[in-house]
């Protein structure tokens, strides 16, 4: 019924239409063709002078109106070090635009208003004019000459690679059907290989396990940055064309399946100082959905910006740029994936590492570097918070203080040489519990796990007097025990350096 | 044919005195072109029907092209509006839920925003443009009979109709028509994995192309070979009117670039087909990996874009032609530096086939390969500003008559500078970095090639409706079509400027995924209601067309813009063969308006005692 309606009143208002132009046809003929043409002239070209004012004003107005949420203006400097120069080209190339957009309207509209047509002026024969012409010729070819230059200078230098003698960190981004998932290079710094034959939902990069570079590569969910860290990110695709969009960071490259291409960019401004230049702007004063200003809740946003199917507009993930400290926090919180979810299952090359007679060298490797990282951070911190190293290799089934495995053992070998190469230092060793079973239970079996430990360093030559050793039951869990990955974070031994410059005496608070 | 025997037309018998016989009545007396019915109005040979069924053809796409991006226009502008009252179209695309809120699929947006783009680039501003045009003024202009083969040109027409038949079954495809954009990327557009609309979809929006790209090398091999061969006696090069040099080289880019276009879908096919590499590598889709290795999406690029670039130039240089004509003939002058015009057609023909790679600026190519492609392009804007300055120009001291076909002209020049300047944004890599895919592009091509297009493809047809009918469109619904559309045009593609400086991407359902793009929904209910306004306002013109074929202001003088082109000496509703008796001959360029105190003087008039040629 509406539908007919609506039908009806457009019918209706093309009729009139017609009727109102044949009566303005009419009219003409009655009045005389020339005089209705005249009048007709006049106004069409008083229109035009006043759509170009309207038109010109409106641009203008509505430029400034938007002027706080267009990147590069207001609180949108870039984030990243290139976006500068390229915000610079895109606002010089606005000026040079600018004045030919200004002059050419008005000109335009001035003339046909100007010159509208006069019974009796004669027109003006004038075919061409080469002076005239040269000047407009030139005078684009210059501007274009300098634009290009300044382009060209600044493609070049943002598009470049990383040398591999510089500072960089390299990530990883893989575009799919539709979400982007991302890769950090773990320890090494360094991207294991790939083989698109190998994806599955247990392998979701594709990565080949055989390739020890891969063994601690990490799959994140969000990109976390460290702010003036030169990065360069790895950008993949597994099905269709995807495009790695960061608005605010001036990045923008195609992801090809069967194709690695990269992009280059160093971040300036953390998540917080960006959040800092928007509350400056009303604009970003007012609340979203859940009450929380504008500013407040900003990210940074990942985007896809190649079409690739029905979700292509859904393709978001958060990226946080922190200081460095903060990037190193978070960056400890990291397991690997290939940990996390390879390590003893079929797909896991090395078996049961239990079961080996010897460590892969490579895996000693990983296990040593590991360790000194994470002892060397926790020796340089001065904060107390940052002095505890988590004995991550130590791994406790449910209800168990036992360990016999032979990665633990020789991860263990490196606490032990650590603590001998730092003689001054002496330990908290703890022993942690998830929440299976009584409090009480479980007090008593931190215990045993911290005293587990404590003997087994005793027998590497540690004295007694430079390890405390307590057990803190189910009370300081690190991860939540809903979940089996939480629980299994819990079951856990860590030490903490409680003095690293002179050898305090032997309190001796062994719990039997 | 009620106007053939009048003998005592001044043109007539100048054409009689001076003209050239070329024995068309010996050979053509029972015009057997043109018997019957069929013959005369539906695989006629005449290309002024050609050029009408072109048109209609082309309105009846433009149409149906507007009506889709009403659709994702409302997806966009309201997306939290109740669409179940579409249901009764769209059938299974409009998905209703518990509440009975009906929401447009996300397949079948991204399918209405694929076929917009083919329609509109293919259909309307390809054959409904240059189609038309090319069709109806290269014999006219030039003085010639038809085309240098009718034959053909009937069967460009009828290729055309072929293609769109297939297109329009391939709406109705229950996976939906194609859906991977326009430019039909692979593996998106490859894989029927990866998008329903890559199945049957796809294969029938190939095989629609292929034929449409068969029209085009039919119509524009006849378009050239006619411009080199059939030109009247006198009719130099250089005094061809700038709508033949424009129809000429567009002819001439479209036969240079579509058999590529053909030759990228030929490998595609082979692709989805025979299981070859051209396209695909390292794929892993619907969870298994597919076994194509080696081949490389970006070279499908390079193919699409070295036809895809070209196609813009052969979209917008008719429109600068029939802009050029239509601006002289309304401000009484001749067109301001008409060699300079000429070359830079040529200019911005010869470019068009160097700088296609400026759409891949952020595809993986090579970052080297760009600076050549920066160079090219950005020299694109010097040709540009001189047909820009000489437009001005030629305005500038005319006797100016605000016909609606003077205003789609002037239009058409304002638009042309708005859209053309952003495309030195985006011609130079370093800011497509930013810009490339954004809203930012959806503005700068939809205004200088879209909207301008269409501006002087409105220029052209109200210019040239009493040649094709006999009758005047209405003037009066016409001024309001120019002032409606300049204004709405504006409304609907300024704003997106915005949004792409705000790093908006193009091709998204929606925006609210994301808090940065969430932000400007009143901006997007404001351009879909201007674009539903400007629709309406479009609707006006085709009720105006229709109306005035039968019932328009009838023509009663052969020349009633003063015109200097041959076409308007030929009698009102000519008949096949133009002219009745012999093909005039020419003597002096088309643009002698207000020269030696004339208000013009049209090009089949003998040169005076001591008149020298000027430009």
């Amino acid at each position: 019924m509406t539908a007919l309606i609506i039908i009806l009143c457009l019918i209706l208002l093309s009729i009139i239409a017609v009727q109102y132009g044949r009566f303005r046809e009419l009219s003409a003929k009655i009045r005389g063709e020339e005089a209705a043409m005249k009048e007709s002239n006049n106004r069409n070209a008083a229109f035009g002078v006043v759509f170009v004012i309207g038109f010109l004003i409106f641009c203008v107005v509505s430029a400034l109106y938007y002027r706080n949420w267009m990147l590069g203006y207001g609180p949108h400097e870039s984030a990243s070090e290139h976006g500068i120069e390229l915000d610079a080209l895109f606002d010089i190339t606005l000026f040079f635009t600018g004045i030919v957009f200004v002059l050419t309207q008005i000109f335009l509209f001035w003339f046909a208003y100007k010159y509208r047509e006069e019974k009796g002026r004669k027109a003006l024969f004038m075919p061409h004019d080469n002076t005239l012409e040269l000047v407009w010729t030139v005078i684009p070819a210059v501007v274009m000459c300098f634009l290009v230059v300044r382009g060209l200078y600044a493609w070049n230098e943002v598009m470049a690679d990383v040398d591999p003698d510089e500072e960089y960190m390299e990530i990883e981004a893989l575009g799919q059907q539709w979400n982007w998932l991302i890769r950090y290079p773990g320890a090494d710094n360094l991207l294991g290989e790939t083989n698109y034959r190998l994806f599955s939902s247990t392998n979701p990069l594709a990565q080949d396990w055989n390739d020890t570079k891969n063994l601690d590569d990490f799959h994140p969910n969000e990109i976390v940055l460290p702010k003036g860290k030169k990065v360069r990110v790895r950008i993949r695709a597994k099905d269709v064309l995807h495009n790695f969009d960061l608005p605010h960071f001036r990045v923008k490259m195609d992801a090809i399946p069967g194709l690695p291409t990269y992009f280059v960019f160093t971040p300036r401004l953390t998540t917080e100082e960006y959040r800092e230049n928007l509350k400056q702007y009303p604009e970003y004063q007012a609340l979203n959905e859940d009450g929380v200003p504008l500013w407040e809740s900003f990210n940074y946003e990942l985007a896809c910006a190649e079409l690739c199917g029905r979700g292509h507009f859904s393709m978001k993930r958060i990226v946080r740029i922190v200081e460095q400290e903060e990037y190193d926090r978070w960056l400890a919180t990291q397991t690997s994936w290939y940990e996390q979810s390879v390590m003893g299952t079929a797909d896991d090359p090395f078996g049961d590492l239990a079961n080996l007679s010897e460590i892969p060298a490579y895996r000693a490797a990983m296990i040593a570097n590991e360790f000194n990282t994470d002892a060397d951070r926790a020796l340089a911190a001065t904060d107390e918070a940052d002095k505890t190293v988590i004995l991550k290799h130590v791994y406790y089934a449910t209800g168990k203080y036992d360990f016999s495995g032979i990665t633990e053992k020789y991860y263990l070998t490196h606490v032990a040489s650590f603590l001998k190469k730092n003689p001054d230092v002496v330990i908290e060793l703890s022993g942690h519990t998830d929440n299976v079973g009584s409090a009480e239970g479980n007090q008593v079996l931190s215990e045993n796990r911290a005293n587990k430990i404590a003997d087994y360093l005793r027998g590497q030559g540690i004295g007694n007097e430079r390890m405390v050793v307590v057990g803190y039951g189910q009370d300081r869990p690190i991860a939540d025990n809903a979940s089996p990955e939480g629980r299994a974070q819990n079951r856990r031994t860590e030490f903490k350096i409680i003095s690293q410059s002179a050898p305090i005496t032997n309190t001796e608070t062994t719990v039997q | 044919m009620a106007n053939v025997a009048v003998p005592t037309h001044e043109d007539d018998i100048l054409i009689q005195e001076l003209g050239y016989d070329d024995h068309f009545h010996e050979h053509h007396d029972e015009d057997k072109y043109q018997s019957g019915f069929i013959g005369k109005y539906i695989f006629s040979m005449d290309h002024k029907i050609i050029a009408k069924q072109f048109l209609i053809t082309g309105m009846f796409w433009a149409i149906i092209g507007a009506l889709m991006s009403l659709v994702f226009r409302l997806q966009l502008g309201f997306p939290e509006e109740d669409m179940a009252w579409l249901k009764p179209i769209l059938g299974q695309w409009i998905t209703v839920n518990a509440d009975g809120i009906g929401a447009l699929d996300p397949q079948f947006y991204y399918a209405l925003v694929t076929m917009h783009g083919t329609i509109l680039v293919f259909f309307v501003l390809t054959a409904g443009l240059s189609g038309t045009f090319s069709n109806l003024l290269i014999p006219l202009q030039l003085g010639a009979r038809d085309m240098a083969s009718p034959m053909l040109n009937m069967f460009s027409y009828w290729f055309f109709f072929l293609s769109g038949m297939i297109m329009f079954f391939s709406l109705f495809l229950s996976t939906g028509p194609f859906s991977g954009g326009w430019t039909a990327y692979p593996p998106l557009s490859a894989l029927p994995q990866a998008s329903t609309g890559s199945g049957a979809g796809m294969t029938l929006w190939t095989l629609s192309l292929v034929f449409f790209v068969v029209s085009v090398l039919l119509g524009g091999i006849n378009y050239i070979t006619t411009v080199l061969n059939l030109r009247t006696k006198g009719m130099s090069l250089w005094r061809m009117p700038l709508t033949i040099w424009a129809f000429f080289v567009t002819a001439i880019l479209g036969l240079l670039s579509f058999p590529v276009l053909v030759s990228a879908f030929l490998l595609m096919m082979c692709d989805r087909g025979l299981g070859t590499s051209f396209y695909l590598s390292e794929i892993f889709i619907g969870g298994e990996a597919l076994d194509h290795v080696g081949g490389s999406p970006v070279l499908y690029q390079h193919l699409f874009w070295f036809l895809g670039h070209p196609e813009v130039y052969i979209i917008i240089l008719p429109a600068m032609g029939l802009v050029s004509e239509v601006l002289a003939v309304h401000a009484r002058k001749p067109i301001f530096g008409y060699k300079a015009m000429v070359y830079s057609i040529l200019a911005i023909g010869f470019l068009a086939f160097i700088v296609w790679a400026h759409h891949m600026f952020m595809s993986g190519v090579n970052p080297f390969i760009s600076n050549f492609f920066v160079v090219f392009t950005l020299i694109i804007a010097v040709p540009s500003a001189v047909k820009v300055f000489n437009w001005i120009t030629t305005l500038y001291g005319g006797n100016v008559r605000f016909t609606s076909a003077c205003l789609f002209g002037i239009g058409f020049v304002s638009l042309f500078i708005s859209g053309g300047l952003t495309g030195i944004f985006l011609g130079n890599s370093a800011i497509d970095i930013q810009m490339h895919d954004t809203y930012f592009v959806v503005a700068h091509f939809h205004i200088v090639m879209g909207i301008a297009a269409f501006f002087g493809m409105f220029a052209g047809i109200y210019n040239w409706f009493p040649k094709m009918y006999g009758r005047f469109m209405n003037e009066t619904l016409g001024k309001i079509h120019f002032w409606g559309t300049m204004i709405g045009a504006y409304a609907i593609f300024w704003p997106m400027h915005y949004l792409g400086m705000a790093g908006v991407p193009r091709r998204y359902y929606r925006f609210d995924s994301f808090d940065t793009f969430s932000h400007f929904s009143t901006m997007n209910q404001f351009i879909t209601v201007a674009a539903i306004i400007v629709f309406a306002i479009q609707v006006l013109f085709v009720i105006n067309f229709f109306y005035s074929i039968w019932y328009g202001k009838k023509m009663t003088t052969r020349n009633p813009w003063g015109a200097n082109t041959l076409e308007w000496t030929t009698p009102i509703n000519a008949g096949h063969g133009n002219w009745p008796g012999n093909i005039p001959s020419v003597h002096r360029w088309s643009y002698d308006y207000g020269k030696d105190g004339k208000e013009f003087i049209p090009q089949h008039y003998p040169m005076q005692e001591g008149e020298t040629e000027v430009h």
